[in-house]
């Protein structure tokens, strides 16, 4: 069915701007406090493991996923700072679609000791020729300027 | 008994977050919007630009729809015309407001209500504000009129009624 | 209509809290944990899970319901969200209730989770656009304007005053003095307490409000052989009901809730209760503000248009009276993560039919109850009918 009516000048034609006014604050969590904590004090990567269902999780969580038993302290355990580099992609635009003035690489990397990949910035020599299964390493900020923040790793380097 | 099957969650103070006690992310998301009127609505913010309230009739069920829509929701079907309404009507319910939508508290009180429109089929109302009225003396059923901005200053907006007041 | 026998075989929640440490994830686990905890179950016996949870601009996180779902037990799993406003967390249940009934899983999981703390500077940002953006937003409107309006409508109509409604937000803070989850039970609150609160948006005062919460409610269903084997004391879904009315707000009679009674009659004809007020022990009606209590009251027909407030007055509504309401101590006592209320009530159905509620417990061996919930633009009922 069609409307009886169409518009008869082009200033009824509207759009009417506004926004959702809201900004959010997001905790760690019980888990996420303890791994970001560790990495900002510790310089360490931390790993909670799930025996009976062969996963090793990081970032590190309160449950298993899978059997949803608790990962208790004792399960936790530290992983990298070496890895392997699974995939990889050299970005040119930022959020709103502007492009960077250094476009930069980022990488998917499982930590010896890892089940799954971690996303960071990813270190290449200029001109090098990136594969996947290139042995990276984590490298940190110094212990005075980490935050309690996955930023406290500065990016992975290939090795 | 459940009190067991209750998970001993860990609640947090606002100072925590001020002491810095737990680490946080924040994120200042950017939405923003431009919605389009349609056409029900672009043509009604037109004749409020032109000083005018304008609603639609459902030819089946005959009720005049305000604020206007394209098709009755009751019978599903396209509505047939503009109908120009008057600028009267009556105050179904109203609220004494104090503060903001962040739980700022206001200076002055504002008197939101909702009006039902003469001319348009019962119970049609809108959202708008009183004014020239001293919050005690606004009643159910008062009877009020639109108080309009000058003409030169409206936009095709809402807001081009500046407030109802009564009707003495 | 024959569908097969549901039953909910065990329930689980968090405290309800004002700012969780939690992630929204980790809020979910703890509520299914408990649950599955509850009846001795193992996530690998549950076979779909229904996720129900509000806006997600209130954890701030896009696709929510996805994010939550391995704190949910999904992983791997069939999946479904619904979202309807703070009607979802009786509507969680009607879901769940279908996934069982109709045959195709024997088990299902329901969880509801809400995690409102995230949205800064309030999360009533969040739900501005719930106003027309053309016609409303201009007139700079906050929500409690809308419960204002709706409260005030339903207060001249009936000739009440707020002494008759406050008394409802003194009883369920009372009742919520009880409940190990509460955030705000209060054994000692008196009617002038509420009278003497700060005036927000009149006859909108702070204490008929229940404040912005986190917190996880989950509930384990199964079909009538296996809930046998689970639990000795399964509590029947007997009937489901959900209604919509219409988003233009301002064009509806507003001194009564339409889509409630429209809800509880589809839940009702499915339970074959024909005299709620009689065949109905125990009512969990909603109440985010204490007149909605007495509105849904009236709505679930569960007494006449405009008598809810006398009946309170009287102490029917009390743990011990003879209709008892809330005796979860509600929203208003226990807290309101918005998704996660309404299960709440369903649990405590769950837990008084069993003889389960501790210090709430209603005497005299109830056997029927009704939980229901209310959202989106003041426009849904949710219902639900449970019994043993």
């Amino acid at each position: 069915m069609a409307f009886a009516d169409t518009l008869e000048h082009p200033t009824e034609a509207r759009a009417w701007k506004g926004s959702i006014p809201v900004w959010h604050r997001y905790t760690a969590g019980i888990a996420g406090e303890r791994f970001l904590r560790t990495l900002q004090e510790q310089g360490k990567i931390l790993g909670a493991r799930c025996e009976p269902c062969g996963v090793t999780y990081v970032p590190p969580r309160m449950y298993c996923e899978r059997c949803l038993k608790p990962l208790a302290e004792s399960s936790w355990t530290e992983v990298g700072p070496r890895g392997e580099l699974v995939s990889f992609t050299r970005v040119y635009l930022d959020l709103d679609g502007n492009r960077l003035e250094t476009p930069r690489w980022v990488g998917l990397v499982r930590l010896e000791g890892a089940s799954g990949v971690l996303l960071h910035y990813l270190q290449a020599p200029e001109g090098a020729l990136l594969r996947s299964g290139m042995k990276v390493e984590a490298v940190l900020k110094p212990a005075r300027d980490r935050r309690g923040s996955i930023l406290d790793i500065l990016h992975w380097k290939v090795l | 008994m459940m009190d067991q099957w209750v998970y001993a969650t860990t609640g947090l103070h606002e100072k925590d977050f001020e002491a810095g006690q737990v680490l946080v992310e924040t994120w200042e998301g950017k939405a923003e919007y431009a919605w389009d009127t349609g056409i029900a609505m672009g043509r009604f913010l037109e004749e409020l630009r032109r000083g005018r309230l304008v609603g639609r009739r459902c030819n089946s069920c005959r009720r005049i729809l305000f604020p206007p829509r394209m098709f009755c929701e009751l019978c599903f079907r396209p509505t047939a015309e503009w109908v120009t309404l008057g600028q009267t009507g009556t105050v179904i319910t109203y609220s004494l407001v104090h503060v903001r939508w962040d739980m700022v508290r206001l200076e002055q009180p504002q008197v939101p209500a909702v009006i039902a429109m003469d001319g348009a089929a019962q119970g049609m109302g809108i959202l708008h504000l009183l004014g020239e009225v001293a919050p005690e003396k606004v009643k159910m059923g008062m009877r009020v009129q639109a108080v309009w901005k000058p003409a030169e200053d409206r936009e095709g907006s809402i807001t081009d009624i500046r407030y109802f007041k009564p009707i003495r | 209509m024959t569908m097969r026998r549901v039953a909910v075989v065990g329930a689980g929640m968090t405290k309800f809290v004002r700012r969780a440490q939690e992630t929204g994830r980790e809020l979910a686990w703890e509520a299914t944990s408990k649950a599955l905890e509850s009846c001795e179950m193992g996530i690998d016996q549950i076979e779909a899970v229904v996720m129900g949870t509000g806006p997600d601009a209130f954890d701030g996180v896009h696709m929510k319901a996805e994010w939550l779902a391995d704190g949910a037990g999904a992983w791997g799993k069939p999946y479904m969200r619904g979202y309807v406003g703070g009607g979802t967390g009786v509507f969680s249940v009607a879901q769940g209730w279908y996934h069982v009934a109709s045959g195709l899983f024997d088990t299902c999981l329901v969880v509801c989770e809400e995690k409102m703390s995230p949205a800064q500077p309030h999360p009533q940002g969040a739900f501005l656009t719930i106003f027309d953006n053309f016609i409303e937003r201009p007139l700079g409107p906050n929500l409690l304007w809308i419960f204002a309006l709706e409260m005030n409508a339903y207060m001249q109509r009936y000739g009440l005053r707020k002494e008759d409604i406050a008394q409802v937000a003194v009883k369920n803070k009372r009742n919520a003095a009880d409940h190990p989850a509460s955030l705000l039970g209060d054994r000692d609150i008196t009617l002038q307490d509420i009278l003497d609160s700060e005036v927000m948006a009149w006859p909108v005062q702070r204490l008929d409000v229940s404040p912005v919460t986190d917190g996880a409610v989950a509930v384990v269903l199964a079909a009538d052989n296996v809930a046998r084997r689970v639990t000795p004391q399964p509590v029947w879904i007997e009937g489901v009901g959900w209604n919509l009315d219409s988003a233009y707000w301002t064009n509806r009679d507003l001194s009564y809730p339409t889509y409630v009674e429209e809800a509880a009659r589809m839940a009702y004809r499915m339970a074959g209760i024909t005299e709620p007020r009689q065949q109905i022990h125990i009512a969990e009606p909603y109440d985010p503000f204490d007149y909605k209590e007495l509105h849904h009251l009236e709505g679930l027909m569960l007494f006449p248009k405009g008598k809810a407030a006398e009946a309170t007055a009287l102490g029917i509504t009390q743990r011990n009276g003879d209709l008892p309401v809330c005796p979860s101590g509600g929203l208003l006592g226990v807290g309101n993560p918005i998704a996660a209320a309404g299960l709440m009530k369903v649990a405590e159905l769950f837990w008084q039919l069993r003889g389960e509620a501790g210090a709430r417990q209603v005497p005299g061996n109830p056997r029927r109850g009704v939980a229901q919930a209310w959202g989106d633009l003041m426009q849904v009922g949710t219902v639900v009918v449970m019994g043993k």
